[in-house]
């Protein structure tokens, strides 16, 4: 079956001209069609376009992407297509340009077949909070995705893409690859170009990609990584040939597992697992050690200052003026503004909004953002410090699988104080990945590996190994099969 | 409200210098900083914003406990500085593009409801 | 009660740069509307700003002329207000690392005493868009292609004591930023705009009263006037026994007088942070120095060579280089008179400073649009040089240069046959003809009244349609005159 079929095998199969861009094109909008309404995934699908650009493929284009069909999460700006970020303000808004990454994709040959589902600008480790609605688990449709790239989690779980793009801010790849069950990775803060990505907080956005193993993570985001002159954070590094560096052997490679992240609050189902996949990639030749992070207690604090101050500033430009959501009949310009942002945000981002003009204002700037910035420094220097010891860390994602739709909605803190393992990598920028790592009562608990800044070839290896000696990644959702 | 402890008064090196020690907005605060934000929220909603941004800032009131002293900010995950452009003009604007997806444009111009200075 | 005035100057200088401060967009004045706005200027979501380097170049340059410290390291911040020609929602300016600070300008104060004006820092920052009130009945207008167009904004110390001194200020910068080619200059289009920070306070008195800020004002001369009613009703307030409002206030140049902007001005929470989006600019020695190597000679510098090279007086030297545009065109005229500088560079001067300013005074024209180029003006200043023509009759080609009729000074003296008479017999049938129609002076004359002999030249003048040598007629018409004595 296609969508049983690896990247790389997709890709080497239409190279031998054995298999069409258009049939894997196809096969895959045959899933979306039978799937895409009971997850909610999706926010916009473009079968024509996509089918049109499959053709075009297969007279010509090559690429290290040819033809592989791809879904973006819905931050990523398309040009003519509808790139709404979750929200009411942007539901009338057609992208007049392409995202660096979506550039770089179709350059590649990728095939965009629909646009995902997330938490409205990204705020949300649920998916719950989208003006479409909730996106389901494919493991359990009463279940949440995770968030805030759940869209894109839960399409490349039930198999209706190979690859989705993502990005995280502060756990939006790794946390919803964790509770969907697939791979996925955030690179190191600069790697990936943030042109064209709707900013939520500048300083710890940064892009990456689902699929189902590393390996085809690997080949997503070659593609996608690079400098981009458009992006004044974006690194002159070059990409290493992350796929051909995939040696599946981890000997001698020393894993640093922080006391921190395993401490009271990590469920014990989840546990289990996550020591299961240690003790795994201790038998492929790993060291295991154990190390001190200190600081990790100051993560959550630290980045619920930093990404609401970033993103109240980044989501001033939604005015109701140039683009996007304007209420009806403003009387005044003060009428059109409150009216456009109060109706045009969901809560949660404009609680998000608030918290972050708060601690922006006159009279508290010193004694949080200014001293938020300050501990952050000290969670990167944590991290610093664990890479003088170890090659990688190995962690849990999250502190249980996944959780029913609903059960916190009412609670936003509950649901940051969720975010505490995913969050340091986030605040020191290092690349960070999940990879599946098992069940608990048939939900999918993930492993987080992070790696140094720069390192996601190691990452990748590291991911490749673990799943060329176990199977959780090649387990489908019953009924997605 | 928030409270700062003025730390210079009486023990001026053991505590940072303007610590939080309780955190509860009043809806007073939440009215300030939804006009600062522009959001327009009835008092229902005000109510709301304050309970639960109360609870949330009672999260990040946290991180006064930790001694910053001497630790220079981290404005940016990496340490770089700016790389800088060529000054170089590329027209390429397509204004009929940009304004088709505008709420309201007349002879070229984005419209708002007029100003009074 | 004596009062004085404190007086501080913010000036927004746009530079000359081809691209926007943070896009690739063009900068030139005049587009259609929404036309030089691209991606970046008008804010779509997800697009991000990238330094223009030129900007940082040009900043640097400016530092440099003033005397001040180039910050090593500076940063971009963001300041938040809404208002519709924003798009961001936020400005992009400098607020805790400005790239320049502390530095100075020396004005002339009195007669010829200088007196030197601290500059608190200059930073870096875009410009808005803007907003049409009047261009429809109902709504305000956004033409964004301003927005994103670079500034420096120039923080005086309140050092400034009166409105003479503060347009002194003004005009000094002005010519230092078109010195340095790092703005056009140009008030009307509004390429460098001044706000004036007002207070007054019992003379003598340390405290500082509260201060207004006067915005927009877009020539010298309105700032001389704004400042002088500002000072004025001040003083009347607090002399009332009233309470000076901190507020903005509009000049209106048809009254001369100031306004208050807002009625109830919201106090602003701008919730400065440090651009994400952009990384800390760094300065080495290397950038500055290079940027030294690129600093043109500077007013003062200017001036002392002109009255070296040129030997023109200390005033004229100053006033032909208060503007670079001047210099160049006094210059340019001296080298198209010919190559004695040091002889021709007195009469280069008095043509400039006298006949084309007032043509220009007249016509409310720049130096830059004037109707005489500096090779026409030096080519008739030749022809004075040369005596190829009097004083008087260059008069009269310099106006017909002006009127546009003719090519050169060559050209209109050669068509209308202007060329000095020097023939020695031509000039002394003119004179002998002034003494035989004038009796009566000659009496004057040979009675003591020497001075009438000018009345006699103006004769032969006249009668030669004033193409006489001057000279060589009243040599003549002594020498006659004292033989019949």
């Amino acid at each position: 079956m296609i969508h049983e079929r690896s990247i790389a095998d997709l890709i080497a199969a239409r190279a031998a001209g054995e298999l069409s861009a258009e049939a894997v094109v196809d096969a895959y909008l045959a899933r979306i069609d039978r799937h895409g309404d009971t997850l909610n995934a999706l926010i916009t699908r473009t079968p024509e376009a996509a089918r049109a650009r499959a053709a075009e493929i297969d007279g010509a284009l090559a690429g290290a992407l040819a033809g592989l069909p791809i879904i973006h999460k819905d931050i990523f700006c398309t040009q003519g297509v509808k790139t709404s970020c979750g929200s009411r303000m942007l539901d009338n808004f057609v992208a007049p340009y392409d995202a660096t990454v979506v550039e770089r994709l179709t350059t590649a040959g990728a095939v965009t077949l629909a646009k995902a589902n997330m938490d409205e600008f990204a705020m949300g480790s649920s998916n719950e909070n989208s003006f479409y609605g909730a996106v389901k688990n494919p493991w359990n449709t009463d279940y949440v995705p995770g968030g805030s790239s759940g869209g894109s989690a839960a399409a490349v779980a039930a198999g209706l893409a190979p690859a989705a793009t993502g990005t995280d801010t502060g756990g939006s790849i790794r946390q919803p690859a964790a509770l969907s069950g697939v791979t996925g990775i955030k690179p190191t803060y600069g790697r990936v170009s943030r042109y064209g990505m709707i900013a939520f907080a500048s300083s710890l956005d940064q892009g990456g990609c689902f699929a189902r193993s590393a390996e085809d993570c690997a080949h997503v985001l070659a593609a996608m990584a690079g400098f981009d002159g458009r992006d004044s954070t974006s690194v002159e590094a070059d990409v290493p040939d992350y796929a051909g560096q995939l040696t599946g052997d981890i000997t001698g490679l020393t894993i640093g597992l922080p006391r921190e992240y395993f401490a009271e609050g990590l469920e014990a189902g989840s546990r289990e697992a996550v020591m299961a996949a240690i003790d795994e990639m201790k038998a492929l030749g790993a060291n295991v050690v154990e190390i001190d992070m200190p600081h990790t207690d100051l993560a959550v604090s630290t980045y619920y200052v930093i990404a609401p101050a970033e993103a109240s500033s980044n989501l001033a430009r939604f005015d109701g003026v140039r683009y996007g959501y304007r209420c009806a009949d403003p009387v005044d310009l003060d009428d059109l503004y409150n009216r456009s942002r109060a109706e045009g945000f969901g809560p949660e981002v404009q609680r998000r909004i608030m918290i972050g003009a708060y601690v922006l204002s006159a009279g508290y700037y010193d004694a949080y953002y200014l001293k938020a910035q300050k501990t952050r420094r000290l969670i990167a220097g944590d991290f610093h410090a664990a890479f003088d010891q170890v090659d990688l860390i190995a962690a849990p994602v999250t502190q249980a699988p996944a959780f029913p739709i609903g059960e916190k909605a009412d609670d936003p803190v509950a649901m940051y104080l969720n975010d505490v393992y995913t969050l340091p990598a986030s605040l020191a920028g290092v690349p960070g990945m999940s990879v599946p790592a098992g069940f608990v009562d048939g939900l999918p608990v993930g492993l987080q590996l992070i790696a140094p800044w720069f390192e996601e070839g190691r990452l990748l290896n590291a991911g490749h190994a673990y799943q060329q000696a176990t199977s959780w990644h090649t387990r489908r959702p019953p009924g997605f099969e | 409200m928030l409270r700062f402890v003025a730390a210079r008064a009486c023990c001026p090196r053991a505590e940072p210098e303007n610590e939080i020690t309780a955190v509860s907005l009043t809806t007073d605060d939440v009215r300030k900083v939804a006009r600062l934000a522009r959001l327009g929220l009835n008092d229902g909603a005000v109510a709301e914003y304050a309970t639960q941004l109360s609870s949330i800032l009672d999260v990040v009131d946290h991180l006064g406990r930790a001694d910053t002293d001497h630790v220079a900010p981290m404005f940016h995950p990496l340490d770089l500085t700016a790389r800088l452009r060529e000054d170089v003009a590329r027209a390429t604007v397509d204004r009929e593009a940009f304004q088709a997806i505008a709420p309201d444009t007349a002879e070229g111009l984005y419209r708002v409801p007029k100003v009074i200075e | 009660m004596n009062w004085e005035a404190v007086i501080g100057l913010e000036v927004h200088i746009q530079l000359a740069t081809r691209s926007k401060i943070f896009s690739s967009a063009p900068t030139a004045y005049g587009a259609a509307p929404n036309t030089q706005a691209n991606e970046v200027d008008v804010a779509m979501p997800g697009v991000l700003p990238v330094i223009n380097g030129e900007v940082i170049r040009m900043a640097t340059l400016f530092g440099l002329a003033i005397d001040a410290d180039i910050a090593p390291r500076s940063v971009f911040a963001r300041k938040h207000y809404f208002y519709p020609d924003l798009p961001k929602g936020y400005q992009i300016s400098q607020y805790e690392l400005p790239i320049v600070a502390g530095g100075h300008l020396d004005i002339t104060v009195g007669a010829g005493d200088t007196k030197r004006i601290g500059i608190t820092r200059a930073h870096l920052e875009e410009d808005a868009g803007k907003s049409l009130h009047d261009a429809f009945d109902r709504a305000t207008g956004i033409d964004l292609n301003r927005a994103g167009t670079p500034l420096i904004e120039c923080v005086s110390e309140p050092e400034i004591a009166t409105a003479g001194q503060a347009a002194a200020y003004a005009r000094k910068l002005h010519s230092l930023v078109t010195y340095l080619g790092i703005c056009d200059g140009n008030m009307a289009e509004g390429s460098f705009r001044i706000d004036a920070n007002v207070s007054v306070r019992p003379a003598g008195s340390s405290a500082f009263g509260t201060r207004t800020e006067t915005k927009n004002v877009n020539s010298f001369r309105f700032l001389e006037k704004a400042i002088e009613f500002e000072i004025e009703r001040q003083i009347d307030v607090l002399e009332a026994g009233g309470e000076i409002v901190q507020e903005t206030r509009l000049f209106d140049p048809d009254s001369g007088e100031t306004r208050s902007m807002r009625s109830k001005e919201e106090a602003h929470d701008y919730r400065y942070f440090p651009d994400p989006d952009l990384l800390p600019v760094a300065i080495d020695a290397a950038f500055i120095e290079s940027a030294r190597a690129d600093l043109p000679e500077l007013p003062g510098a200017k001036a002392e060579r002109f009255e070296a090279e040129y030997g023109v007086s200390t005033a004229d030297a100053a006033a032909l280089t208060a503007s670079r545009a001047w210099a160049d065109y006094f210059e340019a005229t001296v080298a198209a008179a010919g190559a004695d500088k040091a002889g021709l560079g007195k009469p280069a001067s008095n043509w400039i400073g006298t006949e084309l300013a007032g043509v220009l005074n007249r016509d409310g024209r720049a130096i830059g649009q004037a109707p005489v180029s500096p090779e026409q003006l030096g080519g008739l200043i030749k022809r004075v040089n040369d005596n190829t023509i009097s004083g008087k009759i260059a008069k009269q080609v310099f106006d017909a240069l002006v009127a546009g009729e003719g090519e050169s000074a060559d050209a209109i003296i050669e068509a209308r046959g202007l060329k000095q008479i020097t023939d020695t017999g031509a000039i002394e049938s003119f004179v002998d003809e002034a003494i035989a129609d004038n009796p009566e002076q000659v009496r004057q004359y040979l009675d003591g009244k020497t001075k009438v002999v000018g009345f006699l030249v103006g004769q032969v003048m006249k009668a030669s349609k004033g193409k006489a040598n001057p000279k060589e007629v009243n040599q003549m018409l002594v020498e006659k005159l004292n033989a019949m004595a």
